[in-house]
């Protein structure tokens, strides 16, 4: 502790927060819906980190995962369909005390918000962003969704859909200014959550894509992944997500790919004879714009004053 | 009002330079009306800015507004292509842009007919026109000017002639770049203007350019100066009192970014859309310097979603935008509405529907910003009727959407936007400012949506305090913020948000009425057209009609007692910029004559007959198109 000031040092939280003090409201989904297990591990990660409830605010679009900020404890802002981004985006601009998390679905982000999401990948703003992604639209009713794969029946496609998916991750990837791209599956609780804490840790715009089920509308979605282990790769790096001995030892194919490699990055998110997950790409010097956001907050009332009759003198008659 | 006298004048031409022009009249007048047109890209803009401003500063009252052309590069020497700027000013206040204008300059005489053709100029209106057309070295363009001077005389213009272009070549080797200044010295001459003033002008409009353009400007100015004084014998004073309040002058855009300094406002979400953008072209520049930040979004939506972001976050914030842009942000404006969160957003008016006149002026949003949104969505609506307003409206606008948790609506339009106007120069009041973002623990037992009975008040946790935990939600909600499907529970806060109407109309007084308190006509306006028709209604109470004016700036909740005023007149009619079917077109009836927005919305309010004016030329009203139809209404 020599020389160390004293804002410097470790801050002991004055209340020890327990996974209580971050449930909300008893959840709503499915029994067996995928969102329960992400939920579970989002409030262990904010336990581990200790973060100040009433310092975070989770936001959401519509549909079935963006109930999400319900079921915690924390401020919530459950808005409209598509447009989670720029809410996110809003709150964090001048609020850089604020921890922000996106829960999102791919109908709200990758269909009806496709635009925010590619912006919102280039302002690069600090926050988690959790893509639940289950292929399909839940809370409507069975609709196909622009992440379902080609031939999937569905209310709007009962012969089949159409047209091939969209790749989350190569998108996101594709983006200028892209800094955190993640993968995780829902039936990995252990992956998941170091998943995030490595998310949440990134200074910047953390995407992960967590593949997971819709025990109703896409119930045998991943099935053969979750029975053969052998159908995953595991990226792993020392910068990547970081090593669990359970999850290692789950999973035999492993890739060692270094987070920093983007053209590696894009080549393992194209893959589709196995499911990768783990850290794809992490580049914490990109620019962030919450970064501009901060930068001339707090001026007091006289400050405002000052510089507005300075531009009242240039208009003087 | 001005008349030139043709017969004292020698033509300009066959004057030689340096030769002194003796015994001109100096003519004494109230007010002018002067243009200055061009094709695009040739500076009348600026030379008529810098004529406005000087005339302000030499305490004239003044009003500007810009021509502008539809298309960005429209061709050279094309009726469509019509660009440049109108000044009006007088010894007294002026409040709009006027009828004809006295006195034109054009740099070519196909833009002459592009505003020929919307009716700008009068029988005897000088026309100061570029002459080097004569001499083009392309035979169409002879034909076409001829032609043309040859229609402007069958049309009673007095023409003018002068090599403009020629006078500068004397001084500069480029002179497409600073004609314009020599036009300003030109009309600074004519119009008596304190030339020293006109230098300052210029080296603050070209402030940041480099000396040497500012002093080849500043050249051309006294050339064109001394020209005019030389060769040409129109001279007109316009008297003025000396001031003795503080004045600035400024377009309403500039006035409306100003009036977001003012509110406290610390972030503006736009997306570039004419003809709101120049709000935060300005802002831009800065509003670094008094703690704010302008955001540019990716969308309309985008914008209004990060400013409601913003808001949620603390601070309330403003999105400016124009009609397209507010059928994109109407979901978000529900949000806003139904979760309770202040929100600002300017409306810069312009002509639709869809993508519609974006340069041109039209109040077609009235009906659009009061009801637009699905489902109940109570929602504040202002209306600023001149550029001062726009600044204080601002302020006012942030302190109801704070005050009663819900989005403000403040409609302006192209005619302020782009209008320049002296006013008093606004005080400081170091309260207008925001106050800081309360992180104080909330009080666990006030729910986030713990309406007044009364009121449909309700107090709202900022995240940062702590214990103010809740989600907030576009789904219907009961006082904790929890979705709630219950019928009863919809219905309580749907009538908890529109009470919070009720409670702001309680703080309204009756609007003012200009004129006798009772008569034959009243003429109800509301926005930017408060200055012509005060000017057509005192012209024809002049002439002994009986008739009076009132204007509106809160359109939703509509101001309290319109209808005891209304009783009071024979006849109630609404002068708009926006559709109505003509009493008299065909198939039109009574039962199904669509009306213009406020008369429409009045009538349901009051249940009176309401007529009414409208049109949508995509000009602002004048007063004499009012005046034509008060006549007929008074039997004048």
């Amino acid at each position: 502790m020599f020389g160390l000031q004293s804002e410097c040092m470790l801050h002991v939280p004055e209340q020890y927060h327990t996974l209580s003090d971050y449930e909300g409201a008893q959840p709503r989904w499915c029994p067996s819906c995928g969102d329960h297990a992400v939920l579970t591990a989002v409030q262990k990660v904010c336990r581990e980190k200790q973060l100040p409830p009433e310092k975070t605010v989770f936001v959401s679009g519509i549909g079935c995962s963006s109930r999400f900020p319900h079921y915690m404890r924390t401020y919530g802002f459950h808005g409209l369909h598509g447009r989670p981004f720029p809410v996110a985006e809003g709150i964090k601009f001048r609020r850089p005390d604020l921890d922000v998390f996106v829960a999102t679905g791919d109908g709200d982000c990758c269909s009806i918000g496709a635009g925010h999401w590619i912006h919102a990948i280039r302002y690069n703003m600090n926050m988690t962003v959790m893509l639940l992604d289950n292929e399909i639209y839940g809370l409507t009713k069975m609709q196909t969704s622009p992440t379902s794969r080609k031939g999937t029946i569905s209310n709007t496609h009962p012969h089949g859909s159409i047209l091939p998916p969209i790749n989350p991750l190569v998108t996101t990837l594709g983006v200028a200014n892209v800094s955190f791209v993640a993968q995780t599956v829902d039936w990995n609780p252990a992956h998941v959550f170091s998943t995030l804490m490595a998310a949440h840790a990134h200074p910047g715009f953390s995407f992960v894509r967590i593949l997971q089920r819709c025990p109703h509308f896409s119930p045998n979605l991943y099935s053969d992944e979750i029975s053969n282990p052998d159908l995953t790769v595991l990226l792993t790096h020392e910068n990547g997500i970081e090593a669990i001995p359970e999850v290692q030892k789950m999973y035999k194919n492993s890739v060692e790919h270094d987070p920093a490699d983007i053209n590696q990055a894009r080549e393992l998110a194209q893959r589709e004879d196995l499911v990768p997950i783990g850290l794809f790409y992490c580049n914490p010097e990109q620019e962030q714009y919450d970064k501009y956001g901060a930068s001339n907050i707090g001026f007091s009332p006289q400050q405002k004053s000052d510089a507005l009759n300075v531009e009242l003198d240039k208009y003087a008659v | 009002m001005l008349k030139g006298n043709s017969d004292e004048l020698a033509a300009p031409e066959n004057v030689s330079s340096g030769e002194e022009k003796t015994g001109i009249k100096v003519m004494p007048v109230e007010e002018c009306i002067v243009e200055i047109v061009s094709d695009a890209g040739e500076g009348a803009q600026k030379a008529g800015q810098s004529f406005g401003s000087v005339s302000a500063k030499m305490g004239n009252g003044v009003w500007t507004v810009e021509i502008i052309p539809a298309e960005v590069q429209p061709p050279a020497r094309s009726r469509a292509g019509a660009s440049g700027i109108r000044i009006r000013f007088g010894s007294d206040k002026v409040t709009n842009m006027g009828d004809e204008a006295d006195l034109v300059v054009a740099f070519n005489e196909q833009v002459l007919y592009g505003r020929i053709d919307q009716k700008a100029y009068r029988e005897g209106t000088i026309i100061l026109i570029e002459s080097k057309w004569k001499e083009s070295k392309v035979p169409e363009i002879q034909e076409e000017y001829a032609l043309a001077m040859q229609e402007f005389k069958q049309y009673g213009f007095d023409v003018r002639e002068i090599r403009m272009e020629e006078e500068c070549l004397k001084f500069v080797e480029n002179p497409s770049k600073g004609k314009n200044m020599w036009v300003l010295g030109m009309l600074c001459s004519i119009y008596a203007r304190d030339i020293e003033k006109a230098e300052a002008q210029i080296r603050h409009t070209f402030r940041r350019k480099s000396k040497k353009i500012i002093e080849s400007n500043l050249l051309l100015l006294n050339a064109g100066y001394n020209w005019a004084s030389k060769n040409l014998n129109l001279r007109f004073q316009i008297l003025s009192e000396a001031e003795s309040v503080s004045k600035v002058v400024m377009n309403g855009n500039e006035a409306v970014g100003m009036g977001v300094m003012a509110a406290g406002i610390e972030v503006c979400s736009m997306y570039p859309i004419t003809p709101a953008t120049s709000v935060t072209h300005y802002l831009s520049e800065v509003f670094e310097k008094s703690g704010g930040l302008v955001h540019q979004a990716e969308d309309e939506i985008a914008a209004i979603g990060f400013a409601i972001g913003a808001s949620y976050a603390g601070k309330t914030a403003v999105t400016v935008t124009s009609g397209p842009g507010m059928a994109l942000k109407t979901e978000f404006i529900g949000l806003a509405t139904m979760a309770e969160v202040p929100l600002v957003i300017v409306n810069v008016q312009r002509g639709g529907p869809s993508t519609g006149l974006p340069t041109k002026v039209e109040q077609g949003d009235l009906l659009s910003a009061i009801f637009g949104q699905p489902g109940d969505t109570p929602t504040v609506v202002l209306a600023p009727a001149t550029i001062e307003e726009c600044y204080h409206f601002v302020i006012l606008s942030r302190q109801l959407a704070e005050a009663f948790r819900m989005p403000v609506i403040m409609l302006t339009d192209a005619n302020l936007a782009t209008g320049v106007q002296p006013f008093t120069r606004p005080e400081i009041n170091l309260d207008s400012f925001s106050p800081p973002i309360d992180q104080s623990p909330w009080k666990k037992e006030i729910r986030p949506y713990e309406w007044d009975e009364k009121t449909g008040l309700s107090q709202r946790p900022i995240p940062g305090q702590s214990d103010g935990m809740y989600v907030l939600t576009g789904l219907a909600h009961d006082e904790e913020s929890h979705v709630a499907y219950d019928s009863h529970i919809n219905q309580l806060g749907c009538n908890r948000r529109s009470r919070k109407m009720a409670a702001i109309f309680k703080t309204l007084s009756p609007p003012t009425v200009n004129g006798d308190e009772k008569g034959d006509l009243l003429v109800v306006g509301w926005g930017s057209t408060l200055g012509a028709i005060e000017e057509a209604v005192n012209k024809a109470r002049q002439m002994g009609g009986s008739v009076s004016s009132l204007h509106l700036r809160f359109l939703s909740p509509i101001e309290p007692g319109l209808e005891k005023i209304f009783k009071r007149f024979k006849k109630v009619m609404t002068v708009e910029i926006n559709y109505g079917d003509e009493e008299n077109d065909p198939l039109i009836t009574s039962e199904n004559r669509r009306r213009s927005q406020l008369s429409w919305f009045l009538r349901a309010h009051t249940l009176t007959d309401v007529d009414f004016l409208a049109h949508i030329h995509g000009q602002p009203m004048r007063p004499g198109f009012i005046l034509q139809r008060l006549k007929k209404e008074l039997g004048l």
